[in-house]
């Protein structure tokens, strides 16, 4: 079994380093292994065939969860991204994998025709047209990599429980610096805008002004990256939105009461605190589970405009707090 | 407790009619709400539908149809800016 390069499911150091670092959004659109196909132990031609992505973090979880096993890992090009997300842009996709079962020449290594396949991938991969196009059967293996030694042990059955996608705080705390990190990109420049601003504009070079709206920004990117996640099921309201609307309130009231202001810069903060939560609890949605489209579209068209407005008044109560 | 999005939103549509009963969307479901209703498929929970689209993708005879996409606000605003590469993933 010459070309097929051989992986082990022990993680290195360098491993988890980088495994964390993309967890933090540093290098994360780079992070790869080369399609194609490897053995994880010693398989042999009777060995089942696992397909993956080419997420490193994707491909690195599966090894290791697959310790103590033999068997064909078959990555496919999905330009490093993850297989939900890459079967969502069909680059996880029927032709891809017939491409890669051809290339590997699967047919002349195995001589059973099956490839399990993540049930993640089920939205790039059509199993009839996969069996049309290579002549190997797909078997949609659990959703969790976790879950692969007691599916293989069961001889590729799924219990129920193995098929269900859930949204565990864990899984929700594991994202929140995906949430974070792009806010800050914003909000860090905008909060620093912001104190340059009032000094500018505040007569007599005043800080505190600036200072108390910056934080109120940097607190409203903070509260809607992180907790938005975490309390995503115990927050208010079906719609993303709406949730971040409920906790844009109970923030505000936090920061209010941490840092007291005179009415005008306190509605000010209330409004943007609220404008800016509301919205990053919506962009959430994309790394949810559960969320449509059609219903992504149809809160963004009817929240996005409150979103505005409140970012708006937010702006114009504190020119006019400044101003006066 | 599932948690559930929207209300009434999915595109999703069954046509049982049209079903063989052959069960291949019933395990690639994330949300698990397709069974097979005497032998026609039949769906449990709509509002749980994410529109992923591996059901109609994986149906043979066309009795899933469902318009699949991805339910991130950051995609729906990239592609209105037309910024081609989406936020997601």
């Amino acid at each position: 079994m010459g070309r097929a390069p051989r992986v082990g499911s022990e993680l290195s150091l360098g491993d988890r380093l980088h495994g964390c670092k993309v967890r933090w959004g540093w290098g994360r659109y780079d992070y790869t292994v080369v399609p194609g196909l490897y053995a994880l132990g010693r398989p042999d031609a009777g060995s089942p065939v696992l397909v993956t992505a080419n997420y490193k973090l994707s491909f690195d979880a599966l090894r290791r969860e697959l310790k103590g096993h033999n068997l064909w890992l078959l990555s496919l090009d999905t330009n490093g991204i993850n297989v939900w997300c890459a079967a969502g842009k069909r680059t996880f996709g029927s032709e891809t994998l017939a491409r890669a079962v051809r290339s590997s020449e699967l047919a002349k290594l195995v001589k059973h025709r099956t490839l399990i396949l993540p049930q993640l991938g089920a939205p790039g991969v059509s199993a009839h047209l996969v069996k049309r196009l290579t002549g190997f059967t797909v078997v949609w293996g659990p959703l969790r990599s976790a879950d692969l030694p007691a599916f293989l042990a069961a001889g590729g059955r799924a219990r129920p429980a193995m098929r269900r996608v859930e949204f565990p705080l864990r899984q929700r705390a594991a994202l929140a610096p995906m949430e974070l990190m792009p806010a800050l990109k914003y909000a860090l420049p905008l909060a620093a805008l912001m104190v340059a601003g009032s000094w500018l504009l505040a007569a007599g070079g005043r800080w505190g002004p600036g200072l108390f709206m910056a934080g109120a920004l940097l607190w409203a990117a903070v509260s809607g990256a992180v907790a938005g996640p975490l309390l995503l099921p115990w927050l208010p309201g079906r719609a993303f939105s709406a949730k971040g609307l409920g906790l844009g309130m109970l923030a505000a009231a936090i920061y209010l009461a941490v840092w007291p202001a005179p009415p005008l810069p306190a509605w000010a903060a209330f409004f943007l605190i609220l404008a800016v939560c509301s919205f990053l609890v919506m962009n959430f949605t994309g790394s949810s589970t559960y969320t449509s489209l059609s219903g992504v579209r149809k809160e963004m068209r009817r929240y996005m405009p409150w979103q505005a407005l409140g970012a708006a008044l937010a702006l114009g109560l504190w020119f006019w707090a400044l101003a006066g | 407790m599932r948690p559930l999005y929207l209300h009434g939103v999915s595109t999703l549509v069954l046509d049982p009619e049209k079903c063989l009963g052959c069960g291949s969307c019933l395990p690639v479901c994330p949300h698990q709400i397709l069974y097979l209703a005497n032998g026609r498929i039949a769906c449990s929970e709509r509002d749980a539908c994410m529109e992923c689209g591996a059901c109609a993708m994986n149906c043979p005879v066309g009795a899933v149809a469902v318009e699949a996409g991805v339910g991130c606000a950051a995609a729906v605003l990239a592609s209105a800016f037309r910024r081609g590469e989406s936020g997601c993933c």
